[in-house]
């Protein structure tokens, strides 16, 4: 009986991951094809580079791509320091007024849809700059800001998780000591929880770079991100470069959660070795 | 002594601003923001920047007009294109939501249950696809399902069809797109559900003569539930209010609430419309967002015990 319930699992990871995997493997593949139909197989002049080669001439894609990466850096420092501050308030603080509204304002972006978030924090920059001016039109800024208000939502996530689990005895003990909060956050809350402020921090990161819909709102006249200037090329329909940019982006975030991965397990294993010892 | 307790009348303690820095900002750029959004979905259009009437108007003769304006939400639902894309949005995300857990639910079940070397494995490749771009991950499908797609290419090489089968702009393409973007987002709260399953109990259900399939019903699926209505709700809500994945996959008149909204706003310029869309979306999603809230806080109630 046993054997058969695995056999169907089995058989279920198999189909799901091929199903998460073979559209990513499709467009690695179809990178390295010559021609400009993208997915027929151009036997004779492929695999070849030339579409890596024309992805660094575009400069339409190279300039939207140096704007998302300003914004998202912006926008993962602020949202991680924004999103610590709310996780570390809300799992160490207790009961306090305004509890349960925090709470709420840091899930409901987890799940609200893209299009009411945009319009919402459109219409909010309009508003602002009719009554004090600020902020001037629409660009890197508004983005930023849009950026920051729903990628600080994963980070509180990221950090309450991490707060949850560990020992709460270990700032109790430095505080009866008689060490200032501000002191025994920074040497040791911080130390501990670095880890989730730097996966937050790639989250927020991966958020805003990916971001379509939120920016569309929220930009104004060049101020385009990546996301925006591949949206009006796919919208066209297959297009060589987008493929070459999707490997260039996997091999980056695979990169990225490898040296991550083996990070996070070495400093576990050098833990518990000094548990041990 | 009293500048001191007078500080902490107003919050202002070393707490207090650490909470309030991020709660301030919420309020400004989450909250207040919806406000508005109400408020514009009861202005009249206008051929301005921005494209609509002030509700407050100064009328002379110390009078103050205050003009609410309800046509926009009359509109929406005298115009059967609105009410027809609300209830197939929800169609579409509630069918959606289902394939996610019928397709997500044994694969969370496989990894929870694995060795946890192999664990960490599979849910590094659970993870992998949600950290690249969702918008590229949607792109890969136009060149799986297209008329020359890959698909499409390898049944003619096959044999099995003579002719493309029209894939693309369809229903179908929408729900696969809609599927494949969700499933990390419905495997990862069900296994770390079942992550903290006490397998034990199965044994024991298994030992006191309950089939296998049995004990999975009346152990294993109730004992779930929360991550199952966890999964779901991060799936189902932001489905419902989906742009990119209809606009590149469904086809034309694949009628989405979040299309709608967008194309309102964009192509018609028609912020009041698009604002009351807005609200209209938004009472239909709350009650479902307060349910995941409180999902979510027994869950982790469920964490410290």
């Amino acid at each position: 009986m046993n054997e058969r319930r695995s056999l169907f699992i089995l058989c279920c990871l198999g189909f799901g991951f091929a199903f998460l995997y073979l559209p990513i493997l499709s467009m690695v593949v179809f990178s390295f094809n010559a021609s400009r139909l993208v997915t027929v197989w151009d036997s004779a002049n492929s695999p070849t580079l030339k579409w890596y080669y024309s992805l660094l001439g575009n400069d339409e894609i190279l300039d939207a791509a140096l704007i998302s990466l300003k914004v998202a850096v912006i926008n993962a420092t602020g949202a991680s320091i924004l999103g610590t501050l709310a996780g570390f308030s809300l799992s160490r603080f207790g009961k306090f007024r305004g509890r349960v509204a925090l709470n709420a304002m840091t899930t409901a972006p987890l799940v609200m849809p893209e299009v009411i978030t945009g319009l919402s924090l459109l219409m909010t920059f309009v508003a602002m700059q009719q009554l004090i001016g600020w902020p001037v039109g629409r660009g890197l800024t508004t983005i930023t800001i849009a950026h920051i208000t729903f990628s600080m939502a994963f980070v509180t996530v990221v950090i309450q998780s991490r707060l949850s689990t560990f020992d709460m005895s270990l700032e109790e003990a430095a505080m009866d000591l008689g060490a200032h909060p501000f002191k025994v956050f920074f040497v040791i809350t911080l130390p501990i929880i670095f880890p989730a402020i730097l996966s937050g921090w790639l989250l927020a990161f991966t958020m805003s770079w990916d971001d379509l819909v939120i920016s569309s709102f929220a930009s104004g006249p060049g101020s385009s991100t990546l996301p925006m200037v591949v949206f009006s090329k796919v919208r066209l329909g297959v297009s060589p470069e987008i493929n070459v940019l999707a490997t260039l982006t996997i091999t980056v975030v695979t990169l990225i959660m490898i040296t991550v991965a083996w990070w996070m397990a070495r400093s576990a294993r050098i833990e518990r070795e000094r548990l041990r010892s | 002594m009293y500048k001191r307790s007078l500080l902490k009348r107003l919050g202002l303690t070393g707490r207090g601003i650490v909470a309030a820095v991020p709660f301030i900002w919420l309020i400004m750029f989450f909250a207040v923001p919806f406000i508005i959004v109400l408020k514009i979905s009861f202005s009249d259009i206008d051929l301005a920047i921005p494209p609509y009437k002030p509700l407050i108007e100064w009328a002379g003769h110390n009078l103050i007009a205050i003009k609410v304006n309800f046509n926009n939400y009359v509109f929406l639902f005298t115009d059967h294109l609105y009410l027809n894309a609300f209830i197939n949005s929800i169609k579409v995300a509630f069918i959606s939501t289902v394939l996610c857990l019928l397709i997500g639910y044994p694969m969370a079940y496989g990894i929870a249950r694995s060795k946890p070397a192999t664990r960490n494995l599979l849910l590094l490749l659970v993870v992998l696809p949600f950290w690249t771009s969702l918008l590229l991950r949607v792109y890969a499908w136009i060149g799986l399902l297209k008329a020359n797609g890959v698909i499409n290419n390898f049944l003619q090489w096959m044999g099995l069809i003579h002719e493309p089968l029209p894939m693309l702009y369809t229903q179908f393409a929408m729900y696969i797109g809609i599927v494949y973007s969700y499933l990390p987002f419905m495997i990862l709260p069900l296994y770390s559900n079942l992550e903290k399953m006490d397998w034990q109990l199965l044994e024991a259900a298994q030992d006191l003569g309950c089939k296998p399939w049995q004990a999975f019903y009346k152990v294993t699926l109730p004992l779930s539930r929360n991550g199952i209505l966890a999964g779901s709700m991060l799936v189902f809500i932001p489905a419902v209010g989906e742009f990119v994945i209809p606009a590149l996959l469904g086809g034309p008149n694949a009628l989405m609430i979040g299309r709608i909204l967008w194309d309102e706003f964009f192509s018609n310029r028609a912020w009041p419309v698009a604002s009351a869309v807005a609200i209209l979306l938004l009472i239909v999603l709350v009650p479902f967002m307060m349910w995941y809230q409180s999902v979510q806080a027994r869950e982790s109630a469920g964490d410290r015990r």
